[in-house]
């Protein structure tokens, strides 16, 4: 059925089935998943922006959340807008933006966040349902009609560090998620629940325990046996998926502790890591390890970008990567091989990659008592935050942070529920502090053009069919650049920092693009 | 109870409660400086290296503080005992801290000499004088008697953070010059030395010059004797604020 089918049947709370999802190209007026598409493209193929006309946007209706730094990325079907907070959903009338229903679930008073902020960054959606992760980690699945509760499981008990601020990822029959906690000692897992039952259909452990493949990466020795227990490897950001191949690409948090690595000698797999797991098992097909070793929180949690390229006159599945740790990664996508890489920002920690993309590591690099200065800092060149990569030319869009840190080695004893570091940074006296939106050629990681920012910015970008790529920064701006040439074309200051995904989508035919800035979800068209 | 048991115990309980500087250090570091950083210069949560913090106005709100964390982001250290938190407390004061200091000079001969050479004509103390230059009314929490004596003679060469002279050049050839009030990505707003602010899209400007190391701020040495300066230094050492 064509997009402009569904579109005049305008029936609210349309069932969402997963071949919908699969096919969400044929309907470019809905936002079905978290990254738009199952390969993480944060494209949205609409096409009435443009470079010629975006001056043009203005604001067609706000949302007010109850709290700030909302970090949400809706879904759209059919007239409805899902969208969540920290422990909360709602459906908005995506014409008005009034609220359809909402549902909430406290916050236990003991619930702590470790590490990072209370924040949620969006449902997903499958069928019938709405699909929710909370920060004390539930994941419930709400009926997109009433929002009514139809089931909740238990993920993990959040007391000794567990959370999820994730959007899960909703593929056929199973719902997964991931979770947070990499600064307090966890071990990290990626989950999938039956959508109907809610019941648990596999676990894969990103730290793996005696005996298992990978294990040998961690300590052997009496003293540090007991290393991978706490061995971080959260999996907080949502991963894409290849129907075909039925493979869940995840990204890989770090080893904890973070900064002080005494305890735990070897390349501590699977963190800092892109792993492909069978979609009805959670089987490990491959793993690439990014940061072999990590000292400096430099996690893996990104979300993987598929696409297709020639590759020596072959075409071939791919999966592209832009890393905290600021090298961009080309990998095959079925095999795990790599490809291609490079730097794609100031970075003084390895010389580059050797020819099967491990890292030439420079000595001395790594947290020390004095600290040790390195770039880039523990938030690395890029981080959660989605980067976006539009087919139409070929080029992945990435904001990218510029600033350097001095790390710090402390010690850490590992108490449930509590910080598990190891040390952390300070920032360079006076050091530069920049950003900038950057299109690299997909294929290959080269820098096409870049547009500076003020500062390092936590925005993701969207780009379109029109041709227009959308970001936001730390002063409040939220602009359109062109996706061929970066040139500057439209800028809104929304009053508060952008620290959220864009989206694009359409409402009575027209095309709106909609982002969170603190408290506050604007939606903008023509 | 022997009268001599009970004496340890009191000996003990206040023991107990004595802060020790090193722990607090250590538990600092390994609990509150990823995001307050390790040297308490902030990142994610705010700097804390500041003579006032706004949530925690006295020790026992510190102290609360650190127990209870502030909701959303702030987790509690549920974990640590009363002398830990007085400990993690007096830590966190003295990132802050300007050590006490014996100044020579008289500050109220510096206060009519901050008067006299023009002071007030940028810097605000206590809702008197211009706004053009920082304002100055607790500037005796923040800096000490070295670091004033070398903004006082050489300005140029302690520019404080984020501050920022700029020059822009409009499309009609006009020069305005001023201190940078705000910047992001498309605009800059400034004010310059009468006061006025300037706001300008900077697609619509020739140029921004960032004046690095440069300052409004003249260079006092050579035009204040000794006592004088020691007088002024004095002076402004003593402006706490409002405590």
């Amino acid at each position: 059925m064509k997009w402009s089918v569904w579109l005049a049947a305008a029936a609210a709370f349309a069932q969402v089935p997963y071949d919908r999802i699969v096919n969400t190209q044929n309907e470019p007026g809905n936002w079905t998943t978290y990254s738009g598409n199952y390969s993480g493209h944060r494209f949205s193929p609409l096409t009435q922006i443009t470079p010629a006309n975006v001056a043009g946007l203005h604001v067609k209706w706000a949302h007010q959340f109850e709290s700030g730094r909302t970090e949400t990325s809706p879904i759209v079907v059919d007239g409805v807008m899902y969208i969540t907070a920290p422990n909360s959903a709602s459906a908005l009338d995506a014409r008005t933006g009034r609220e359809l229903w909402k549902w909430t679930r406290p916050i236990p008073k003991d619930y702590q966040s470790i590490g990072f902020g209370r924040v949620n960054r969006g449902p997903a959606i499958l069928d019938g349902q709405l699909f929710v992760a909370t920060l004390d980690c539930y994941l419930v699945a709400l009926d997109i009609k009433s929002g009514a509760e139809r089931w909740s499981t238990k993920v993990e008990d959040y007391k000794p560090g567990y959370s999820m601020t994730l959007a899960p990822l909703a593929i056929k029959g199973k719902v997964l998620i991931g979770v947070s906690g990499g600064e307090a000692g966890i071990r990290g897992f990626v989950d999938a629940y039956d959508a109907v039952s809610g019941k648990r259909s596999w676990r894969f452990w990103t730290v793996p325990a005696p005996g298992e493949p990978g294990y040998q990466t961690w300590p052997q020795d009496a003293k540090f046996k007991d290393a991978w227990k706490t061995g971080g490897g959260s999996t907080w950001v949502t991963g894409s998926y290849d129907p075909e191949l039925n493979l869940v690409y995840w990204g890989i948090g770090n080893p904890g502790p973070d900064w002080n690595a005494d305890s735990r000698a070897g390349d501590n797999l699977y963190t800092c890591s892109l792993v492909a797991l069978d979609g009805d098992t959670g089987a490990l097909k491959w793993h690439f390890q990014f940061t072999p070793h990590d000292t400096h929180d430099w996690d893996s949690t990104h979300v993987p970008v598929l696409f297709e390229s020639d590759v020596r006159g072959v075409k071939r599945k791919l999966v592209a990567v832009a890393n905290r740790n600021a090298f961009f990664y080309v990998l095959d996508r079925a095999s795990g091989e790599f490809i291609a890489g490079r730097a794609y920002a100031k970075q003084t920690w390895a010389k580059g990659l050797d020819d099967r993309g491990r890292p030439m590591v420079i000595p001395n690099t790594e947290p020390s008592a004095d600290g040790t200065i390195a770039w880039p800092n523990l938030n690395g060149a890029t981080v959660w935050f989605s980067p976006s990569y539009s087919p139409q030319t070929g080029l992945f869009y990435v904001s990218t942070r510029e600033i350097g840190s001095i790390y710090y080695k402390r010690e850490a004893d590992y108490k449930p529920g509590t910080f598990f570091a190891g040390g952390g940074e300070a920032g360079i006296p006076n050091g530069e502090k920049s950003g900038a939106i950057r299109a690299l050629e997909v294929s290959t990681g080269k820098l096409r053009w870049e547009f500076p920012l003020h500062s390092a910015s936590w925005s993701g970008v969207l780009s379109t069919g029109g041709g227009l790529v959308f970001s936001g920064s730390d002063e409040g701006n939220f602009f359109a650049l062109d996706a061929l040439t970066g040139k500057p074309l439209w800028d809104f200051q929304t009053g508060g920092a952008v620290t959220s995904n864009p989206i694009s989508f359409t409402v009575d035919g027209k095309q709106c693009v909609a982002i969170s800035a603190d408290r506050v979800l604007y939606i903008f068209s023509l | 109870m022997s009268k001599w048991l009970l004496s340890g115990l009191v000996t003990i309980t206040a023991l107990a409660q004595v802060p020790d500087p090193a722990v607090g250090k250590k538990i600092f570091e390994s609990q509150c400086a990823l995001c307050h950083g390790q040297t308490g210069t902030g990142g994610r949560g705010p700097s804390l290296n500041r003579a006032k913090l706004a949530k925690a106005p006295d020790d026992e709100a510190l102290w609360k503080v650190i127990t209870n964390g502030i909701e959303p982001e702030m987790p509690g250290a549920w974990q640590l005992n009363v002398r830990e938190v007085y400990s993690v407390g007096q830590y966190v004061r003295s990132l802050g801290a300007i050590p006490p200091e014996m100044l020579p000079g008289n500050p109220s001969a510096g206060e009519r000499i901050f008067q006299s050479k023009g002071c007030a004509g940028c810097h605000v103390v206590a809702g008197k004088g211009a706004g053009y230059g920082p304002e100055l009314t607790d500037i005796g929490t923040r800096r000490n008697g070295a670091h004033l004596r070398q903004v006082i003679l050489k300005p140029s060469t302690l520019l404080p953070e984020g501050f920022l002279y700029v020059t822009a050049l409009t499309q009609t050839g006009a020069t305005v010059r001023g201190i940078r009030v705000n910047e992001d990505s498309f605009n800059i707003q400034m004010k310059d030395a009468s006061g006025q602010f300037h706001s300008f899209a900077k697609s619509e400007l020739k140029e921004v010059k960032r004046l690095r190391g440069e300052t409004p701020m003249p260079a006092y040495a050579g035009s204040l004797s000794a006592a004088e300066l020691d007088d002024l230094v004095a002076y402004l050492a003593s402006l706490k604020g409002k405590l």
